[in-house]
């Protein structure tokens, strides 16, 4: 069981992390975020396996991981 | 549940201006990651560049100088030697350590002054509007080479660690990339060690990292990953160059 959670105020959407997930469970949202970005976020919580590869790729260290 | 990846205590908790999917965020937090590692926050001062980078001194938790165009190098000698039991560090970009600043750092690497600098090379200037860099690839368009860099004019890349290589004094030189997550855990490790280097008090360390500019490269940042990898890795091959067990040979 692992569990990924973003801070979404600090998201660019970037998408860099939801290139590199092997699950493919990060989308971006259709809410914006106060910098009017939208943010990423996990929908399917229940299919991560905490790899850390999206948490690696993210340039403004927006996700933590735990397991 | 145990937290495995989190924010790093070297990296200050505000949010970075840079643009959204450029590779510094990556780079800052690896850096902080190393020297969090090495306990060695403490005492380590940060000297930040001219260029994207220049407002690094608000994102590492430590000390930090910023220093005129290219000088880094410089500043981080003479702070070196004015309190050698610090650990201290510069950040530079392409434009300032291999354009500007080329005289410092071969300088700098031919005293083997014990610090260690992080150079992120990203094949552009990126502050100043995407100008053409001294890295920038042959044929790559940028605004000042709107029809690609024109090597009759204006030459090669210039590979830097191939360069520095050349020197005696070096104690570790590596090329590392960001642009997959096997590849970040790998500049993580080089970026490790060469601070290692400077804590054992072995020498000049240098580690270039092959970074991204989306926004001036006219790329989405996924996209500008892949260009990464299929145009700058041939050019600017990654591995480590100068190791201490080579130089002892």
């Amino acid at each position: 069981m692992a569990k990924v959670t973003f801070n979404e105020e600090r998201c660019k959407g970037c998408e860099l992390c939801v290139s590199v997930c092997p699950k493919q469970i990060i989308h971006m949202a259709d809410r914006f975020n106060s910098k009017g970005y939208r943010p990423a976020e996990v929908i399917e919580q229940d299919k991560c396996i905490g790899c850390a590869f999206c948490a690696r790729m993210c340039p403004d260290v927006v996700i933590e991981v735990y397991k | 549940m145990k937290q495995v990846f989190g924010y790093p205590e070297s990296l200050q908790n505000r949010p970075n201006h840079y643009c959204p999917g450029c590779t510094h965020g990556i780079i800052h937090r690896l850096v902080a990651e190393a020297i969090d590692e090495l306990q060695v926050r403490e005492k380590t001062i940060a000297v930040a560049p001219v260029g994207c980078a220049v407002l690094a001194y608000n994102y590492f938790n430590c000390d930090a100088q910023q220093a005129a165009h290219g000088r880094a190098p410089a500043v981080a000698t003479g702070i070196k030697r004015a309190l050698p039991d610090r650990i201290v560090f510069t950040y530079q970009g392409d434009g300032d350590l291999a354009s500007i600043g080329m005289a410092e750092i071969v300088h700098a690497a031919n005293r083997g002054e014990n610090i260690t600098v992080i150079f992120v090379n990203n094949a552009i200037y990126g502050m100043t509007g995407g100008q053409m860099a001294p890295t920038t690839l042959p044929g790559q368009k940028t605004t000042t080479s709107p029809y690609g860099r024109d090597t009759a004019t204006t030459g090669y890349p210039i590979q830097v660690c191939e360069m520095l290589n050349t020197l005696k004094a070096p104690a570790f030189i590596a090329r590392v990339s960001v642009h997959d997550p096997k590849n970040v855990m790998k500049a993580k490790e080089a970026i490790k060690k060469a601070f290692e280097y400077q804590v054992n008090g072995k020498g000049f360390s240098l580690v270039e990292v092959l970074s991204t500019c989306p926004t001036n490269w006219g790329m989405t940042p996924v996209e500008a990953l892949k260009w990464l990898e299929n145009n700058m890795v041939p050019v600017f091959p990654l591995g480590t160059f100068r190791s201490l067990e080579e130089v002892s040979k």
